[in-house]
């Protein structure tokens, strides 16, 4: 036990990172996702186009190979940016990916006469998605994003491999010098499920506002 | 107001509107009737283009609706319409449902946008219902907020897709004498109803529609006590039984 208390400093900085990590991407894939889903139901063909390779080409891939292609492959091509800030974006538009498509399948279930009457009053379709079709979806898919809010937390572990010194690699750090796995790795599996019970608690609480009467 | 030419509209192999013309003066109130399927809803729904048709023109006060976009929009403006299934905003009041267009497409402020909608909202008898969400209020009661919804934007013209045919049957009245009110009021209007009492009673003129058709046209009066095709008879001879 002791081994946890001696370090509480690297942990807790781990955890903050973690957190902040979290918070960030989960920030950038719902703007991504939004941003992603409105293309894919937009009546502009290239649009729909362009939404569907986006969330193709992102959820093919591996996110650790998404992670290690851009903290090594940008500097190459002269983007430089800090570690932290690489993995929150990629995190943020490989979840988006997700995002996206939790957010269409929201889009899909509000039903046509709410589109179509927004449209007959004169709203533009780009109104009509914000005023009246993405309210309405994105209350419908409030359990989705809560997975994916979780999806995201766990995948975060996975910046540990390029660098950021998150909760994964301060356990890891923690452990090259004490060599005592269990206890250091069990602490930090606790703390990452705490997290995510507070993320379903969040979700719980969202749906339950949110919910419309119809 | 309306002037619609060589309307035409496929669903696939399914014609749905084979040369449609049909004209509606200022103030008029023309209302199409027909069976199941004989393309009312869709003519109604390409008169603002919420249905592409694939040949024909729909000029709406002169101007030619165009095809698509932020034109588009402003024309559809103009033309308020009122769903059978109400259609209200699920996750709005009925006074945000009312206002929301007015403030966001004719750039009304918000005061002056609920002063006018809580006039309207009295005018259709819910001013009491202004707060509430749409599933708390009646069939009947989500009808006129619909109505007072499309009026809001100070339309040129209203149409009604069989306004009354998913409401219980006590609510069907409340509904009707708002429309009668505003075609007394003078408001250019095509409704698509199976009311016959309110055609007869209302309409300036009577439209009868069959497999994508017009078939017949015609005063209320003189169409209902002699019509002059065989189908417009067949169709009042069922409709009239009940
Ligand atoms: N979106 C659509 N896709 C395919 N076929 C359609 C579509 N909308 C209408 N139709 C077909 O076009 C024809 C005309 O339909 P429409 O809804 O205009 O009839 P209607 O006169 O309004 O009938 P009702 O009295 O039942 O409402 C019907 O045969 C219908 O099946
Ligand atoms: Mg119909």
């Amino acid at each position: 036990m002791n081994v946890i208390t001696d370090h509480l400093p690297e942990f807790g900085s781990g955890l903050l990172l973690t957190v902040e990590l979290t918070l960030l991407s989960l920030a950038g894939a719902l703007v991504a996702g939004i941003v992603v889903a409105a293309m894919r139901v937009s009546p502009v063909g290239v649009l729909r186009a362009a939404g569907m390779a986006y969330v193709e080409t992102l959820q093919n891939i591996p996110l650790l190979v998404w992670l290690v292609l851009a903290v090594f492959g940008l500097p190459e091509i002269g983007v430089k940016a800090g570690l932290f800030t690489t993995a929150v974006v990629v995190i943020s538009l490989y979840q988006g990916a997700y995002t996206a498509e939790a957010v269409r399948s929201g889009i899909n279930a509000v039903p046509a006469g709410q589109g179509e009457a927004a449209r007959a009053l004169g709203l533009t379709f780009t109104q009509s998605l914000r005023l009246v079709i993405l309210p309405q979806a994105l209350r419908t898919v409030v359990q989705p994003l809560g997975n994916i809010a979780i999806m995201t937390l766990m995948n975060t572990a996975l910046a540990a491999a390029v660098g950021v010194v998150e909760l994964t690699a301060a356990a890891n750090r923690v452990n090259l010098a004490e060599a005592q796995p269990i206890w250091i790795f069990v602490a930090a599996g606790l703390a990452y499920m705490a997290l995510s019970g507070v993320v379903g608690l969040a979700t719980g609480t969202l749906e339950r506002k949110l919910a419309i009467l119809r | 107001m309306i002037e619609v030419r060589g309307l035409h509209k496929r669903f696939g192999a399914h014609t749905a509107l084979r040369d449609v013309d049909l004209d509606v003066a200022k103030g008029e109130v023309v209302v199409v009737i027909g069976p199941s399927g004989s393309g009312k809803s869709t003519l109604c729904r390409c008169l603002n283009r919420l249905e592409t048709p694939d040949a024909g023109s729909v000029r709406v006060d002169g101007a030619e609706l165009p095809a698509e976009g932020r034109a588009l929009a402003r024309l559809r403006a103009d033309v308020g319409m009122v769903f059978q299934s109400f259609n209200l905003f699920q996750h709005k009041t009925v006074l945000e449902n009312v206002t929301l267009a007015p403030v966001k497409v004719r750039g009304l402020s918000r005061a002056e946008a609920q002063q006018r909608a809580r006039e309207l909202l009295d005018r259709v008898g819910i001013g009491a219902q202004a707060d509430k969400l749409p599933a708390q209020l009646s069939g009947g009661q989500q009808q006129r907020a619909a109505i007072a919804r499309a009026l809001a934007m100070r339309p040129k013209a209203l149409l009604f897709d069989e306004p009354t045919s998913a409401l219980d049957p006590e609510m069907i009245g409340e509904v009707l004498d708002v429309m009668t009110g505003l075609a007394h009021d003078g408001m250019t209007m095509v409704v698509v109803t199976h009311e016959m009492g309110f055609a007869r009673r209302v309409a300036d003129r009577v439209v009868f529609m069959a497999d994508g058709e017009v078939v017949e046209t015609g005063a209320p009066a003189a169409f209902f006590d002699s019509p002059a095709t065989d189908r417009a008879r067949d169709f009042l001879a069922k409709v009239l039984d009940h």
